[in-house]
């Protein structure tokens, strides 16, 4: 069960590391889906938006990383 | 030029990937071989590939059953997370924030706990499960890097191919020099797959949202060069204001 239990946490700490970096990151891809899907906003615009929204996160998540 | 673009950067992508795990993997079950005996380490390892091999022709298979928008979507969003993950690490580690990985510590650290239980009668179980245990867990991120940059383009097998070379390559060093891979330049590499790895994340979740890339597959290149230049700059920027480097514990 252990091994398990070590798989699972080694599994979930593959895409979460710093909270806020994974937080930041879905709250994106769920705004952009939703102006894509529900308002229709043009898709390649969603997609520039995800680049430049993920730029943005990168920056500011090294940066806090660096302050601490 | 079209339809080679999206093989090479799979290939690549994998390959890179694949092989810092493979390192970190073989580290271990090197440690486990010297220190304890080659038995436990290799029957070890076998086990932790049988499992992953298993995982692989159970789970494989489901994932020709997922609509392809909604798996580039997903396995998009989860290569996001992956990546920008390895590029914050790799940038931290380049400003001297966070301390560079060091396989050689590591070989150095797993010796010694062996060491300390080789008096145990079950110290040969304990040395396969440290094997087992490691392979199994660097396989697993091998598994999804796999599935992951082949999966959303079907393109598995040049993934795996791309898995198969790093794979062969570490046994290949590791056998010559017989040692932990120390020089291996790690966070370059981890550096490179963390663009690589962000750039198809932002790639196939514009595809799985229904973006029209200018340029098909090429646009792949761009986001690259883009996600490359923005790292470029954070570290630039921010090297004067870290100072003297104080590695700090690595994360």
């Amino acid at each position: 069960m252990n091994i398990i239990r070590i798989a699972i946490s080694e599994l979930i700490g593959m895409f979460i590391d710093d909270g806020s970096l994974a937080a930041f990151s879905l709250i994106l891809v769920i705004v952009v889906a939703g102006a894509v899907k529900l308002f229709a906003l043009p898709p390649l615009i969603g997609g520039l938006l995800l680049l430049l929204g993920c730029l943005a996160i990168l920056v500011y998540s090294v940066r806090r990383a660096v302050k601490r | 030029m079209n339809s080679l673009t999206p093989i090479l950067s799979t290939i690549t992508a994998s390959f890179l990937g694949s092989f810092v795990e493979v390192v970190e993997a073989f580290t271990i079950v090197l440690a486990v071989g010297v220190t304890r005996s080659w038995r436990p380490a290799l029957t070890g390892a076998v086990l932790a590939l049988a499992v992953l091999a298993a995982l692989v022709l159970i789970f494989g298979p489901l994932l020709a059953l997922v609509p392809i928008t909604i798996l580039q979507f997903v396995v998009g969003v989860l290569l996001i997370l992956f990546g920008m993950r390895w590029l914050r690490k790799a940038i931290l580690r380049s400003l001297g924030v966070i301390a560079l990985h060091d396989e050689e510590a590591a070989f150095s650290k797993e010796t010694a706990a062996l060491r300390q239980q080789s008096g145990d009668r079950r110290a040969d179980y304990l040395a396969g499960l440290a094997s087992f245990k490691a392979v199994l867990l660097e396989g697993v991120e091998v598994v999804f890097i796999v599935i992951a940059v082949g999966g959303a383009h079907g393109l598995t097998l040049y993934a795996a191919l791309g898995a198969l070379a790093a794979f062969i390559l570490v046994m290949l060093i590791g056998l010559l020099v017989h040692r932990p891979l120390a020089t291996v330049p790690e966070n370059t590499l981890k550096f490179v797959v963390g663009l690589m790895l962000t750039s198809f994340g932002i790639f196939w979740t514009g595809e799985g949202i229904g973006a029209d890339w200018p340029g098909a597959d090429l646009a792949l290149i761009a986001i690259f060069a883009i996600v490359a230049l923005a790292s470029f700059a954070i570290i630039r920027s921010l090297r004067g204001s870290v100072g003297k480097p104080t590695a700090k514990a690595a994360q």
